[in-house]
């Protein structure tokens, strides 16, 4: 267990850093209307390591896209420290991740025509108090690449780049969408050994989508969706390092 | 949708959904296209209602005048060679007292045969009737003068003839194709409420100006096949005794010469104009449908594995050019329409030509539609061609990711103080030189054409102030009936309100330097004139020399003579003497092809005393009206011409013509900015929509999202405005040249506020079609591109 958790309750601060309350979220396409979301409720506590899982379309990356203030719940209520984010403006939700929030997908989204640090240097200009760049990039284990642009790194080390881009700004949350989908095992643990070392050593709080079963144990807690509801929460006996675990 | 391949259905697709930028390339096409219809339809049908009107009614080929000759010397003249038509005249200036115009008018007083209607020259009689044969006061008047003066049929107008006032009484009003174009005494520009055309019995004119069986005036028609030249030359010969002043040929006629050289501008507009549209139209064509070729590789792949041919999927991309650009035409047709509507209505006014109205001219729609496929075909074949050459396999790979380079940038990239979003808008530009080479070009082809036809007002401006302030110091200039002694002077200078009057000689000529022969005018002015001055190419007062000639610059380009030079001077006046002057100076001039000679020394080579043909008057202002009131009361006056009132109708008639085209061209010329500036956010904005909405999803803002699509535009524009600027005044200087004729030229002088003014333009202009793009940041979709490798 992080030592950091106990240290976070400190005055006027909950232990609860985001809470989402009976959130919906309908998609209509035409005539056809999805139920995507169908009243979850779900709250992140700070510096927990939250691994969601659930089978394809079951709404995990809806979800995710609320949460990150990428898009709009249909109903429910939306919270983030404090701050109520359920009738956010668009410049509000902006702002929201511009200073709270960090981004890793499965397709990396690194910028092709600048350099990693650069990739790095994007977010940390526009962050409050950010690490430089090439720590950022030192924690992901890529501080021999910061000259490299995109296409020259392999697809690990591009992911890594946005987990380094993703953590530069210190953000208090973050957000990770199948980060290691399209790698293979062996650099998608190394890419999880990242994630893994941040939120032990800056306590950020992440929730991260997979289809891996396997990866639910190195999470301090495992949630499931179906059909648009968590329908399930476990808590691994002991959260393990990704080193020692395998797929 | 039967009939159409899935092919055709994919390309209407495509043009739908580029249908932004495929509008803005349309627009550009359409300006293009349209000012071509303007200016060739104009000018055919200009020229077209010139040539019926003088078909019609009988314009001559040859005209000349002399002092006085006895109807016995027609004769003669009909008997030389190849002439066919031959009509004697007495055309004489009268001076005019017109109720309620204050200014001195003149009117050209022209003889109708005793009976019937004139054989040459005829008129096109719009209402009443023609004078009677024995009736000494009845006139027929100008169609333009009458208008702007309000006459009408039965009216009475007053005319000073050979110093006697005369009331004449208006019977009929019409045109005459020799006066197309009517410009009084010392005009510049027609003004028709001071200047008219009036037709008088031969008989009545005769009586008035003492000239009972004699003319002075021919005009005759030459058959065809006929060599004019030799026909002017004999007709000299015969006319000489009588004071002949030489004959000249269609296009030495005032009005007609201003006909053709009308032309000549609408022939280089057509020309050079259209042509910078249709060149910035192909580079947009050539960067979109690169793009297009870009996104849709894996088609290509696919259609070829399918088995389309190299050239089913060449001409398949063709297509799309030209159907954008047909769109275009289209447009631009209706448009023309529109333009040439409204600048055949302005011609109208100046040129007299019966039944002047716009027609539908097909070889304008033949030719522009040509040139503007031309261009598009042009703009589109080396990427449609760059497409049927990918291999099917290679093809239905991704695109290779785009390869950046440090290279030498790393040096600029490397200051501190770059931020990143800059450091990106700078790689963008250099990673695609050709695409912002592209862009540059449409910049700067908008800048230039602002320039270059925005410079006509910096032009006039110089052209007035030389004109009315620089060399013409007098407020008045008159003209006599013919050469009076020095007493004419004294007389003038003792009128009311004259401060001071100093004589002029105007002399017809030919000048001749090798083979070259120009029938010019030879200005006699005083050594030390101060009402009439000349000036040097660099702007300083020039003293006109005791010997020797000096010559406008285009009439000594016109002779390849330059200072130093000699050239023979064949005087056709008084004793018509030939002899060799030196080119002691070359001057500037605008209008016409002048030459000035020393006064005294004229007169000595003309072995005459002091004779003066004219004079140029300084006016107390407060004195003016009394002074007009005196004037038209002295003899021997036939035209008084006011500074002012010349100032008045020059910028009457420019405000009128200029303006109005100039206005069209600034929005036009905005709309190639806007065009370039739309085209390049967009493909921008496609080709790096994912990773602009990647940025967003950081929590980049639109602003700063806008900055990064944009900025590389900004820049663009600002190192593409001075290069048009640049480029501008190159056009200028060439259009310049297209235009000048011997009638004016047209200096070439750009203020620092017209480039401000084009730049300013542009930019207003980008502005506004970059806003349009970036209002689309605003809808990108944060979520898809998250869910797609690229
Ligand atoms: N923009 C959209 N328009 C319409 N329907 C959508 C949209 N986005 C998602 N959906 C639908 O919402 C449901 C949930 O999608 P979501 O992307 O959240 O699933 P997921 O759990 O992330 O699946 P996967 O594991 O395949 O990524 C799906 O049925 C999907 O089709
Ligand atoms: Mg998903």
């Amino acid at each position: 267990m992080p030592a950091s958790k106990s240290d976070k309750q400190t005055s006027g601060q909950t232990d609860i850093l985001m809470e989402g309350r009976g959130l919906e979220r309908t998609f209509i396409t035409g005539e056809v209307s999805v139920h995507a979301l169908r009243g979850v409720d779900i709250s992140l506590k700070r510096g927990e390591l939250v691994v969601l899982l659930g089978h394809s379309g079951s709404g995990k990356s809806t979800l995710l896209n609320i949460l990150g203030g990428l898009d709009r719940a249909t109903a429910g209520t939306l919270h983030f420290d404090g701050h109520d984010l359920t009738h956010a403006s668009d410049d509000e939700l902006t702002r929201y991740r511009r200073r709270s929030v960090g981004f890793v997908f499965q397709f990396y989204n690194l910028v092709a025509g600048l350099t990693a640090k650069e990739n790095v240097s994007l977010v940390t200009e526009i962050a409050k108090s950010p690490m430089k760049p090439e720590e950022a990039l030192e924690l992901v284990g890529l501080g021999n690449r910061v000259q490299h642009f995109p296409a020259q790194l392999s697809g690990g080390e591009q992911q890594r780049v946005a987990v380094a881009r993703a953590i530069a700004k210190r953000p208090q949350i973050l957000f990770c969408d199948e980060p290691t989908g399209a790698l293979d095992s062996q650099t998608g643990i190394r890419v999880l050994e990242a994630l893994d070392r941040v939120n032990r050593e800056l306590s950020t709080t992440m929730l991260i989508i997979t289809h891996n079963v396997g990866i639910g144990e190195i999470a301090d807690r495992v949630l499931r969706m179906q059909d648009g509801l968590i329908i399930e929460e476990t808590a691994p006996k002991r959260r393990l390092k990704p080193s020692e675990i395998s797929w | 949708m039967k009939g159409l391949s899935p092919l055709d259905i994919k390309l209407l697709r495509d043009i739908w959904h580029m249908r932004g930028q495929a509008i803005a390339v349309g627009i550009i096409v359409a300006c293009g296209v349209a000012i071509m219809v303007m200016a060739l339809g104009t000018l055919s049908t200009l020229s077209a209602s010139r040539d019926a009107y003088y078909e019609r009614y009988r314009f001559a080929d040859v005209f000349t005048s002399v002092r006085r000759a006895p109807e016995s010397a027609a004769a003669r003249l009909r008997a030389i060679d190849g002439v066919q038509t031959i009509e004697t005249r007495i055309v004489r200036l009268v001076i005019l007292r017109i109720p309620d115009v204050e200014e001195p008018a003149n009117a050209q007083i022209v003889s109708l045969p005793d009976t019937g209607e004139s054989i040459l020259n005829r008129i096109v009689l719009f209402s009443g009737r023609y004078p009677e044969t024995r009736s000494p006061d009845e006139i027929i008047i100008s169609n333009a003068f009458a208008e702007a003066n309000g006459l009408q049929t039965g009216d009475a107008i007053e005319a000073v003839m050979n110093g006697r006032l005369r009331a004449l009484t208006i019977v009929g009003i019409g045109d005459s194709p020799e006066f197309i174009y009517a410009l009084g005494p010392g005009s510049l520009m027609p003004d028709d409420r001071l200047f008219g055309i009036f037709w008088m019995r031969r008989q009545a004119l005769e009586a008035a100006f003492d000239l009972d069986g004699a003319f002075n005036s021919v005009s005759l028609t030459v058959a065809p096949g006929t060599d004019t030249a030799l026909v002017i030359d004999q007709v000299d010969d015969v006319l000489a005794p009588y004071g002949g002043t030489g004959a000249i040929d269609r296009s030495d006629q005032l009005s007609n010469a201003f006909v053709e050289s009308e032309m000549n501008q609408l022939k280089t507009m057509a020309r050079i104009i259209p042509a910078v549209f249709l060149a910035v139209s192909a580079v947009l064509i050539h960067s979109i449908l690169n793009r297009l070729i870009q996104t849709e590789r894996q088609q290509i792949g696919l259609f070829k594995a399918f088995g389309y041919s190299r050239r089913e999927i060449t001409w398949h991309y063709l297509k799309f050019a030209i159907a954008i650009t047909a769109g275009g035409v289209l447009a631009g047709f209706a448009l023309g329409f529109i333009l040439q509507n409204l600048i055949t209505q302005l011609y109208a006014e100046t040129f007299r030509i019966p039944d002047l109205t716009w027609r539908i001219d097909s070889f304008a729609l033949f030719a522009s539609a040509l040139a503007a496929l031309g261009s598009a075909i042009a703009g589109s074949m080396s990427a449609a061609l760059g497409a049927a050459k990918l291999s099917p396999a290679e093809a239905m790979q991704p695109a290779p990711p785009v390869n950046y380079h440090q290279g030498w940038l790393r040096y600029i990239l490397q200051m501190r103080w770059l931020d990143e979003p800059t450091r990106l808008i700078l790689r963008h530009l250099f990673r695609f030189p050709a695409r912002t080479a592209a862009n540059l070009f449409g910049i700067a082809a908008a800048v230039a054409l602002l320039v270059s036809t925005l410079f006509s007002f910096d032009a006039i401006d110089t052209i007035m102030e030389q004109m009315f302030f620089r060399t013409n110091a007098h407020d008045a200039a008159i003209t006599f009936f013919e050469g009076r002694n020095d007493t004419a002077l004294s007389e003038l200078s003792r009128l009311p309100g004259v401060m001071s009057a100093e004589g002029v000689r105007d002399i017809p000529a030919s000048l001749e330097a090798g083979h070259r022969s120009e029938r010019v005018g030879i200005t006699g002015l005083p050594a030390d004139a101060q009402l009439r001055r000349i000036l040097s190419a660099d702007g300083r007062y020039v003293d006109i020399p005791s010997t020797g000639i000096v010559l406008s610059s285009q009439l000594a380009d016109m002779l390849h003579v330059t200072t130093g030079d000699l050239v023979t001077a064949h005087f056709l006046d008084a004793t018509r003497p030939v002899v060799d002057l030196p080119v002691t100076a070359v001057v500037d001039e605008f209008v016409g092809t002048p030459a000035f000679m020393d006064l005294q020394t004229m007169n000595a080579l003309l072995d005459q005393p002091p004779t003066i043909s004219g004079a140029y008057l300084k006016l107390d202002p407060l004195a003016q009206a009394a002074f007009e009131e005196s004037v038209i009361e002295r003899p021997g006056i036939a035209g008084v011409s006011l500074r002012a009132a010349a100032i008045d109708s020059f910028e009457e008639t420019l405000q009128e013509t200029i303006y109005i085209m100039m206005s069209i061209y600034a929005v036009i010329g905005g709309a190639i900015a806007a065009g370039v500036v739309y085209n390049a956010a967009r493909i921008s904005l496609t080709e790096r929509g994912r990773e602009l909405a990647s940025l967003r999803v950081l929590g980049f803002t639109h602003h700063e999202v806008g900055y990064i699509l944009l900025g590389e535009l900004a820049l663009v524009a600002l190192v593409g405005i001075p290069i048009g600027c640049i480029g501008g005044i190159a056009l200028a200087h060439l259009i310049a040249t297209a235009m000048a004729t011997e009638l004016y030229r047209i200096p070439v002088v750009v203020n620092p506020s017209t480039l401000g003014v084009a730049a300013m333009i542009v930019l207003f202009s980008s502005t506004i079609a970059a806003l349009f793009v970036v209002r689309r940041v605003r809808s990108l979709d944060l979520i898809a591109v998250l869910k797609t490798r690229e």
